[in-house]
């Protein structure tokens, strides 16, 4: 597709995900088929329901200067690993950018939980004096968008959009309207979680979201399958790096893809549940349709947002068929990755731009037995391999806790 | 004894700040030399009531300028 000088283009990548350290590897480590998920073996996880977790592939406190992490909570060090690859890959900081016409939006769902749990056991224990001097700029759930701000030196804004799971996609979704406004040149978009730690494994499980397949770790997370029994819960962050098709053409860099329209809605039904028939997620995905100036019929492939709980999948099967129809192959890249939260709508963002790329739609794992529901029967949902196709748009939606609903649409350039 | 002092204060400074511990000399100070911000002095206030038993009230951790001051102030309330 051609593209004009004010259309806003990816220029950069980033990941560390419970698939690989980077995008490189996370993207071979799912189109090869493999699994993020394991089961916890600390003993406290003994009592627990839901005892799977998708850890991070490398450990960040090997990417990360030692005394630089130890100021930042581990959903900032992941934030500004990804954040770091996606802007050395675009070359935005040697392009000669304004700092103030640079910005970021960076997501996370959660928050710095793991240090405000870490905190609250000291203060339990030793008493408010033994608090760490850190403990509210590494809790903040802007933390992560100002830890990425530092980072690339951006003086723009920075900005954190807090919407659950969907909150990597509405960062995206920010980064998109900050150019169209001309608020910024060039933006540094996504999402980041780590809060693997017994207080939110509980509150899930206590939800009944999480899977409780411990034995099968790498089958647990089953999108659209009949026998799914709720998420797991993953850590990580992803980053794009968004700027204007002319800027991007005049310095000569790689364009991964276009990002071509975003549409958000709001499901108005329940603070937890999803509107049973998808209804708010499918204005989503046709707001970002018709804002990208494409019908139903372009898009060749959805990266659907599929946690692999009973009710979520359905509603949002039955979405996809209203909103695009059975001509797209759809893939649910949580079988592999587990649910990243708040990056998840990034992640999976970044894993829609390398579809296009590539040609080739990731297959969703453990799909072997497709829920009876008619719209699960009647999509096209890619399982066992991944599939070569032709395809020119795609759809990445997104949805959180509150009734967020977001979806994004990426062409090629 | 002031070596004593010295040398585990750049231990802290390590740990706390990444300073390397040949820079924890004396003369240096926290802030302008070795780029040690007031968040990190919290912390490094709390690492020398650990390591050295002596504690220091906020009053007095905005006079401590230098390493010296520090060592100094170590020495003189340690029990």
């Amino acid at each position: 597709m051609s593209t004009s000088d004010r259309d806003v283009v990816v220029t950069g990548l980033g990941a560390t995900t419970p698939l690989g350290g980077d995008v490189a590897s996370t993207w071979d480590a799912l189109l090869a088929g493999r699994s993020g998920v394991s089961r916890i073996t600390d003993e406290w996880v003994r009592e627990f329901p839901a005892q799977l977790v998708a850890r991070l592939a490398a450990d960040p406190a090997e990417q990360i200067d030692r005394v630089r992490a130890r100021r930042l909570d581990r959903s900032q060090q992941v934030a500004v690993i990804a954040a770091e690859e996606a802007w050395a890959e675009s070359g935005a900081g040697d392009a000669g950018y304004d700092s103030e016409r640079i910005a970021v939006v960076f997501g996370t769902g959660i928050g710095g939980a793991l240090t405000l749990l870490g905190q609250d056991d000291i203060l339990e224990a030793k008493g408010p004096k033994r608090v760490s001097p850190f403990t509210i700029p590494m809790l903040m759930p802007n933390g992560p968008a100002a830890a990425v701000g530092l980072a690339v030196g951006a003086r723009g804004g920075v900005h954190a959009p807090v919407s659950a799971c969907a909150s990597g996609a509405e960062a995206i979704r920010w980064g998109l309207d900050l150019l169209r406004f001309d608020r910024a040149d060039v933006v540094l978009v996504g999402g980041a979680e780590a809060c693997v730690h017994p207080l939110p494994m509980a509150g899930f499980a206590a939800m009944r979201a999480m899977s409780t397949r411990n034995d099968e770790p790498e089958r647990a997370s089953r999108p659209f399958d009949k026998g799914r029994d709720g998420f797991v819960l993953g850590e990580g962050a992803a980053a794009l790096v968004l700027e204007r098709a002319g800027s991007a053409r005049a310095r000569g860099v790689h364009v991964h893809a276009r990002l071509a329209g975003a549409g958000a809605t709001a499901d108005g039904y329940d603070l937890v549940a999803p509107h049973p028939e998808g209804e708010g997620a499918a204005r989503a995905i046709g707001a970002a349709l018709r804002d990208a100036g494409l019908s139903p019929a372009d898009i060749g492939h959805v990266n659907a947002h599929a946690t692999s709980t009973p009710v979520g999948d359905t509603a949002e099967a039955g979405a996809i068929h209203s909103a695009v129809g059975e001509h797209a192959l759809v893939s649910a890249t949580k079988s592999q990755t587990g649910h990243l939260l708040g990056a998840a709508g990034a992640l999976e963002s970044v894993f829609t731009i390398l579809a296009l790329r590539d040609q080739v739609v990731p297959a969703t794992a453990n799909l072997d037995d497709p829920d009876d529901d008619a719209a699960v029967q009647a999509l096209d949902i890619v399982r066992h391999e991944p599939r070569k196709a032709t395809f020119t748009a795609a759809v990445n939606d997104s949805f959180g806790f509150g009734g967020h609903n977001l979806a994004l649409v990426f062409t090629t350039a | 004894m002031s070596e004593d002092i010295q040398a585990g204060l750049a231990e802290i400074l390590e740990e706390v700040a990444g300073v390397a511990p040949a820079d924890a000399t004396p003369e240096k100070s926290f802030t302008e030399d070795l780029d040690v911000d007031s968040l990190s002095m919290v912390e490094i206030a709390t690492a020398v009531e650990d390591k050295f038993g002596v504690a220091i009230p906020d009053d007095e951790l905005g006079n401590i300028k230098t390493v010296g001051d520090a060592m100094s102030y170590i020495q003189k309330n340690q029990g």
